[in-house]
């Protein structure tokens, strides 16, 4: 039904889109003066006729269950039901309506029922009615306007513009969705658990705070010592270090060699082949770490006799560090490109070597753009969830050693939140604060390495 | 002193020598670690596009079939296929007894009934006849003819018996083992066998998220970008929106995950472990890279360009509409399609909203739960079995192959239709 009339609304306003052309052809065959170009006339017409019968549309769309909910809970009010039972009774009323019902059918809910279907479909013609009402009158306004060949572009294109308004706000939006989504549950979460014990806790077991009923009344002392959250912390930036080890040096040197040494044929093949690692999907590193690397690293370590976890946060860094490789690589050298040669000529000219004027000269004027890329790149590090969950260990490790297994925020999410969850409960809960915190950590470092790398690129152009 | 200054000079050279060799050594890594990466993906992938199959002698015994004289097609369809199958796997050994032939029935997938009843079904005057049928072979049997299967292991640590190997052995030598193409990788779904499992579920799953985030993010952005280039007012709030959209592209993938299961799946109601849930996730995640790409190709598109028109007495609105953003769109199309090729890699915020559950149809719609091609890899790579571990790599291959081919794709409209300006 509500396909039909949508199908019908779009068809309609293409309709009259031809409608409001010819009319600006009969009027130009009266030798009147048009006031835009015909097709205009036909673009008002159509958004005339389509966009209010389609506001009114979505908005009964979205009111109508609410509005037949209130009308059919009238019923039961003044007898005493909770809000939870209120809802049982419509969901039952619902099922029955579809014929699913399969439970013990009493004479109130069938009534209710039988009126829910009578509203539902007073509802449906009503809607139907509407909104080919208001087609009609927002046409025929449309059309008298048009007859009287007033403006038709101005109004058209500011249309234009709003709607090129409103998608940009599509960002905004976004921001604004990862934030809710975050907030409130993070908020939950820490009128059970005390801020400071999650900050400073260091024990983190949330499969000990697994409640086997909703209903079951939470009790903070059993939650206690379970979501410390310093072995977490110390495990992220633990394996981003480690990656940072592996990715800075080398990521740092090729970008120098690609941009100083490199003849343009070495750049033109080796530039695209080191990108093609950004290009690999995470969760193949992921599959990568976990088959070769971390079984490699064992096999080593034993015969050195060192006893390492085939979960290695060694494993899981350094298959992140060649991630990250080709983010520092390509960004430093468009930071040492874009300095300016007269610096490299006046170094040369003091009789400098090559090797002397990119450590002494280049490197510190490029240094705040490096800062800025490796920034990013340790944001990224930090953010990066398949390798980890898949090479790097899950339980939670409170280590400085690499060659034990430790666990990071993101891998704890991902462990916390796969198959199903219950709302509410505080393990779910912590997932959620903990999304919070590597939201605001890497946030905190993208705006500084943003503010970093935008500030330098100023002083040169 | 004139010594001194040469030993001087020296260090210098040889420093400078250092220098140039860290670089190239750097170089080398970074380029060694893709070459073992390639190889070692290609090394174990590339035999599961192999699969083996043992070719068994069937009678079709209408008696034990349960069939009667002259029967429909629809008796065909039926008749009881188990007690045959059982027994064409016991007759490979005229003297197993009950256990051994229990082990000859695992020899082969689960599917031997349904392999057998398709080829009656191709062929209904086999009835009462003996024909030699394809049947896939097990796993582990499938591992072992393809030597990735250490068969020297003691017999209680491998899940082939030793009486599993003799027969699969004789049966080798009789030229009865034959290893084809495996064609049921990519038409198949998922299984909890590895010799069944395919990646149909999960090549459609990620198709149609492909499809509900080119279609979100795609309009959306470019209307997004256009806006912001062409007709922001220099002003705080444009400010504001450039920093969200500049921040949104550095947010770690797995917190759009959470702002899909908080928002799209816990407010809005949406069903779980869909494509298209997975789909909209995704388009927020594309959506600043396509802004981005969008704005920078209209950022290219010459002033002269747009005063040309406003000269010739179009409105900004046509002049954008009709020019700037033409001129734009190959930039735009091949910012949009590494976007996608990003998407469709991304695994983390998709297993959030639970495109992990275990599939095993194909999904019709975006409404019908799926896993993707990257959840498929997880999920395959966290499973024990043997047979997993080359599935994974095959695909990657697929996956890998996409994803070359989108990029490709890119380069090539860029080059092809992008006017230079110069």
């Amino acid at each position: 039904m509500n396909l039909i009339l949508f199908i019908f609304i779009v068809l309609l306003g293409f309709t009259s889109y031809y409608f409001g052309r010819r009319k600006a052809y009969t009027i130009q065959s009266t030798n009147k003066r048009l006031t835009a170009l015909p097709q205009f006339y036909g673009y008002y017409l159509a958004i005339w006729c389509a966009i209010p019968a389609f506001i009114i549309f979505s908005l009964w769309a979205i009111f109508e269950p609410t509005i037949v909910k209130l009308l059919i809970l009238s019923d039961y009010s003044n007898q005493g039901y909770l809000d939870d039972e209120l809802n049982l009774i419509y969901e039952k009323t619902k099922a029955l309506s579809r014929r699913q019902f399969t439970g013990e059918i009493t004479p109130f809910i069938e009534a209710s029922a039988e009126k829910y279907l009578s509203l539902r479909s007073i509802a449906q013609s009503s809607k139907a009615v509407i909104v080919l009402s208001i087609i009609i009158a927002s046409v025929a306004y449309a059309y008298k306007k048009i007859s009287s060949n007033s403006r038709t572009r101005e109004p058209v294109e500011k249309f234009l513009k709003a709607v090129l308004f409103t998608a940009s706000l599509a960002a905004i939006l976004t921001t604004v969705g990862i934030v809710f989504s975050l907030i409130f549950q993070t908020i939950d979460f820490f009128k059970v658990i005390p801020l400071f014990d999650f900050v400073f806790g260091t024990h983190w077991y949330p499969a000990k705070a697994f409640v086997r009923d909703s209903s079951e009344a939470l009790d903070p002392t059993m939650y206690s010592d379970t979501f410390g959250a310093v072995p977490i912390f110390a495990g992220t930036f633990f394996i981003a270090f480690i990656a940072m080890c592996v990715a800075i040096p080398i990521g740092l040197m090729s970008g120098i060699y690609l941009a100083e040494y490199a003849s343009v044929k070495v750049r033109q093949y080796a530039k695209p082949l080191i990108e093609i690692l950004a290009g690999i999907p995470t969760v193949v590193y992921g599959f990568f770490a976990a088959l070769t690397v971390g079984p490699f690293l064992k096999e080593i370590g034993n015969s050195m006799g060192l006893d390492v976890s085939a979960e290695s946060a060694l494993a899981a860094g350094g298959v992140m560090g060649i991630m990250i490789i080709p983010f520092i690589s390509s960004l430093s050298d468009d930071v040492i490109t874009s300095v300016p040669q007269s610096l490299r000529d006046g170094s040369y000219a003091m009789g400098a070597t090559k090797s002397e004027t990119i450590k002494k000269v280049i490197f510190p004027a490029a240094l705040p753009g490096i800062v800025g890329s490796i920034l990013l790149g340790v944001s990224r590090a930090i953010g990066e969830t398949m390798i980890v969950v898949m090479a790097s260990g899950l339980a939670a490790n409170l280590t400085l050693n690499p060659l034990e297994s430790t666990s990071t925020i993101t891998a704890q999410i991902v462990v916390i939140l796969i198959g199903d969850q219950a709302f509410g409960d505080p393990k779910t809960q912590a997932a959620f604060a903990l999304g919070m915190s590597l939201f605001l950590v890497t946030l905190c470092l993208n705006i500084v390495a943003l503010r970093v790398v935008k500030k330098y690129r100023e002083k040169y152009e | 002193m004139n010594k001194n200054k040469e030993q001087l000079l020296n260090k210098r050279y040889k420093a400078e020598k250092r220098f140039r060799l860290y670089g190239q050594s750097a170089i080398f890594m970074a380029l060694l670690f893709l070459t073992i990466f390639i190889f070692k993906i290609f090394s174990t992938g590339y035999s599961a596009f192999q699969k083996t199959w043992l070719i068994v002698p069937v009678t079709f015994d209408a008696e034990l079939m349960m069939l009667e004289q002259n029967p429909s097609k629809e008796d065909l369809k039926d008749a009881d296929y188990y007690d045959i199958a059982l027994k064409s796997m016991a007759d490979l050994d005229p003297n197993a007894n009950e256990d051994q032939e229990n082990e000859l029935k695992r020899m082969v997938s689960y599917f031997f009934e349904r392999e057998i009843k398709r080829e009656l079904l191709n062929d209904p005057s086999l009835i009462g006849k003996t024909k030699d049928v394809y049947l896939t072979a097990s796993d582990d049997l499938d591992q072992v003819f393809k030597g990735n299967y250490p068969r020297d292991l003691p017999e209680d640590q491998r899940r082939v018996t030793d009486y599993q190997l003799k027969i699969f052995d004789q049966l080798v030598e009789l030229g009865k083992v034959e290893s084809k193409f495996n064609l049921s990788f990519f038409t198949y779904p998922d299984s909890r066998e590895a010799e069944l499992a395919g990646i149909a579920s999960s090549f459609m799953g990620s198709i149609f998220s492909i499809l509900v985030c080119l279609m979100i993010a795609f309009p959306v952005a470019v209307l997004a970008a256009i806006y912001l280039e062409e007709f922001a007012p220099k002003n705080r709030f444009t400010d504001f929106i450039e920093v969200n959209i500049n921040n949104l592209a550095a947010v770690p993938s797995i917190v759009f995950g959470l702002l899909g299961l908080g928002i799209l799946l816990a407010v809005f109601q949406l069903p779980r472990s869909t494509p298209l849930v997975g789909g909209i996730t995704l388009s927020l995640m594309t959506l600043p890279t396509i802004i981005i790409a969008c704005r920078a190709s209209l950022k290219a598109v010459p002033p002269s360009i747009r005063e040309a028109a406003l000269a010739m007495g179009a409105s900004k609105m046509q002049t954008t509409m009709h020019h700037t953003v033409p001129l734009s769109m190959p930039g735009t199309l091949s910012g949009t399609i590494i976007g996608l090729a990003q998407a469709l890699g991304e695994t983390a915020p998709l297993i959030l909203i639970g495109m992990v559950a275990f599939v095993n149809t194909i999904p019709g719609s975006p409404l019908d739960p799926a896993a993707s091609l990257p959840v498929q890899i997880y999920i395959w790579a966290e499973s024990a079995e043997r047979g997993f571990v080359e599935k994974v790599s095959a695909c990657i291959m697929v996956l890998l192959g996409f994803l070359i081919i989108m990029n490709l794709f890119a380069q090539i409209i860029r080059h092809k239709f992008e006017k230079k300006w110069s």
